[in-house]
């Protein structure tokens, strides 16, 4: 089998052709919206004291084993960045005369990249709270959440032998009973049975409760007072189609780690693409057609060219 | 002070003395066994209030070894006498180990073995007080080899609830306030699983430590006298069992004289803990189950996890390798379907 200058151009034809039908605008996704009891987390990095109370209170109310990296004499609860062991970290942002907390774990996408991508539905968001949920049982660790999330959350147990999906699930598994709303305003579960970060919070720099709450709320605070924080802006509000997790700073939400990602939810692109390709069933088929026409020749010649040949013995 | 301890306010102060002026004295039965005597002589030191308010105006001291001026058949028929005059009411509080090995005949008060008196005196008290780590869970009596076959209280007495205040010798604002809460009201209070009162074990001395910041920073006494042993750095790596022992001495301090193991340089000893202390080596470092975050940060976008070269260029090789492999494996599966064609 001979690769000759045409059946090469050929190949290359059929590429061109798919590449154009997925520059082809695909049927525009459904925008997805918050459930109505979406529960959600506010960060404040101007109340943050960097205590990392939230970072013990995160590992033990979630059974992790401590992670003792970052140090040397692995004696402290020390990780770099979320990882295996860690669900839920703070980090420190130093920019100029600017400097800044950051707390970051899972942010709750109301239309989450990972559950996108997520073959088997594995993750995948919960329809009455929202939380970005996750049940090993059908992870068959292709790890391709980690790929498709915008914000580099979930993470992999590389050091077991039976690996499993690390990542923020709003402490879920402590929940038992309904959540109500509390003399604070703040829809809340019974203590003990909400997000262990934001229980042990002695700032209250990170809450919980609704996200519609929480929005109002951080609405209130930019009102309050209007030149505190970057831009005026709640990240989380609209960036990716929305997360339920909102954070509001002093400082440009790009240094502390959340990239200015534009509305779009991430998942869009990948079915852009994807629905582009299929669309019309055009491409496939030019495809298969182009291949299908390249064997027929090769077999033809090939039974041309050895002449009696009467195939194998 | 004592007050404090359980977590009574200063307006509380006036109940408890009226409970006790009222003849509302509980009679108390102190039992003397494997022991040194100093939880009683660290009691004798208090002065919040003063042992003799207690013996003399909030309890009924009615038996007491250390403490009685009556000896022999006397004493012990002061015992009998109180154990039935206020039989269902007294409190009955236990110090030092109780020896269980060969029928417990290492420990003999009266010709009656440790093990006969707690568990004769223990049937009609109206609480239990386990008193210093001894009569908690063995203390010193009960280190390897044990020979005596020495245990707690709570060991012996399985049927009863015993309220445990271990420490060697026990904290006697610990007792006090516990006393005191019996007193006034006539309960006792919150206890963990192994019958600690919790306003005083909850929280390990790490918790709480005064030095605590220096091992959040990392700041250790690495030998004694050294320059950071003598900076007041934290004494974890000199063996301090802080992490591992749930105790109020960080908060209470020891005693009134605000002197405590940590404070004057020495580790903690874990002598609270029945797995730590008299256990664990003096100078042997415990492990931290619970590990707490330095006072460091990670940066936000810090780099993280190093690929070596050396690895990069094996997995290069390997790669390499086996493109090499499939490539002349094609070229000879090619070299044999021509051969067999041409001898068709």
């Amino acid at each position: 089998m001979k690769v000759s200058r045409r059946s090469v151009l050929k190949v290359l034809a059929a590429a061109a052709v798919s590449t154009a039908a997925s520059a082809v605008p695909a049927i525009a996704r459904e925008r997805k919206v918050a459930p109505a009891k979406a529960i959600g987390m506010l960060y404040d990095s101007t109340r943050c004291i960097g205590c990392k109370a939230c970072v013990a209170a995160c590992s033990e109310a979630n059974h992790l084993e401590p992670d003792r990296s970052g140090i040397a004499d692995g004696l402290h609860l020390a990780p770099v960045d979320l990882n295996g062991r860690t669900k839920n970290i703070i980090k420190f942002c130093q920019d100029g005369e600017q400097q800044s907390f950051v707390k970051s774990q899972c942010m709750h996408c109301i239309d989450p990249g990972c559950a996108s991508a997520c073959m088997l539905h594995s993750l995948h968001k919960n329809e009455r709270t929202g939380v970005v949920e996750y049940d090993p049982q059908w992870c068959v660790g292709c790890r391709y959440c980690q790929m498709a999330c915008p914000f580099n959350v979930p993470k992999f147990e590389f050091h077991k032998a039976l690996p499993k999906i690390v990542k923020c699930e709003l402490c879920r598994h402590r929940v038992q009973d309904a959540a109500v709303a509390g003399a604070d305003g703040f829809t809340r579960y019974p203590r003990g049975q909400g997000p262990a970060c934001c229980e042990v919070c002695p700032r209250s720099a990170v809450i919980y409760g609704s996200r519609e709450e929480l929005l109002a709320e951080a609405h209130r605070r930019i009102a309050e007072s209007p030149n505190k924080y970057y831009q005026g802006r709640v990240y989380g509000e609209k960036e990716l189609g929305g997360t339920q997790v909102l954070y509001l700073s002093h400082m440009p939400f790009a240094k502390l780690g959340l990239p200015e990602f534009g509305d779009k939810p991430s998942p869009d692109v990948a079915y852009t693409v994807q629905e582009g390709i299929y669309r019309g069933f055009i491409a496939p088929l030019a495809l298969y057609g182009a291949l299908a026409a390249m064997v027929m020749k090769n077999k033809k010649s090939a039974e041309s060219g050895d002449g009696a040949k009467g195939g194998r013995s | 002070m004592a007050a404090a301890a359980v977590g009574v306010s200063g307006t509380m102060v006036p109940k408890i003395v009226q409970a006790a002026s009222k003849g509302l004295k509980p009679s108390v039965i102190w039992l003397h066994f494997q022991e040194c005597t100093g939880c009683t002589e660290s009691l004798l030191r208090s002065h919040h209030p003063e042992i003799e308010d207690l013996i003399l105006d909030l309890v009924s001291l009615d038996y007491h070894e250390t403490l009685f001026a009556a000896a022999g058949h006397q004493a012990e028929a002061a015992l009998e006498s109180a154990m039935k005059a206020n039989a269902g009411k007294y409190v009955l509080v236990i110090e030092g180990a109780i020896p269980t090995k060969d029928g417990g005949i290492y420990c003999k008060i009266g010709n009656k073995t440790a093990l006969e008196l707690a568990k004769k005196c223990s049937e009609n008290a109206a609480a239990i007080i386990a008193l210093g780590s001894c009569a908690s869970w063995g203390g010193v009596p009960s280190a390897d080899p044990n020979p005596t076959g020495a245990t707690g209280a709570p060991m012996v007495l399985t049927d009863k609830k015993v309220v445990t205040l271990p420490g060697c010798p026990a904290n006697p604002y610990i007792f006090l306030g516990t006393v005191l809460q019996f007193v006034t009201f006539g309960t006792l209070p919150a206890l963990d699983d192994k019958g600690r009162p919790l306003f005083a074990y909850a929280r390990t001395i790490h918790e709480d430590c005064p030095r605590r910041p220096h091992f959040d920073a990392g700041r250790f006494a690495q030998q004694f006298g050294d320059e950071g042993h003598r900076q007041g750095y934290c004494l974890y790596k000199l063996g301090c069992k802080g992490p591992a022992t749930k105790a109020s001495c960080s908060t209470m301090r020891f005693g009134d004289v605000d002197a405590w193991p940590i404070g004057v340089g020495h580790p903690c000893f874990g002598c609270t803990e029945k797995a730590v202390g008299f256990r664990i080596p003096l100078h042997e470092t415990v492990p931290i189950d619970r590990p707490t975050p330095p006072d460091t940060y990670p940066a936000v976008g810090a780099k993280q996890g190093k690929v070596s070269p050396v690895a990069t260029g094996i997995a290069g090789a390997v790669a390499g390798a086996l493109l090499g492999a499939g490539w002349a494996a094609s070229g000879k599966l090619g070299e044999k379907s021509d051969e067999k064609r041409k001898e068709d």
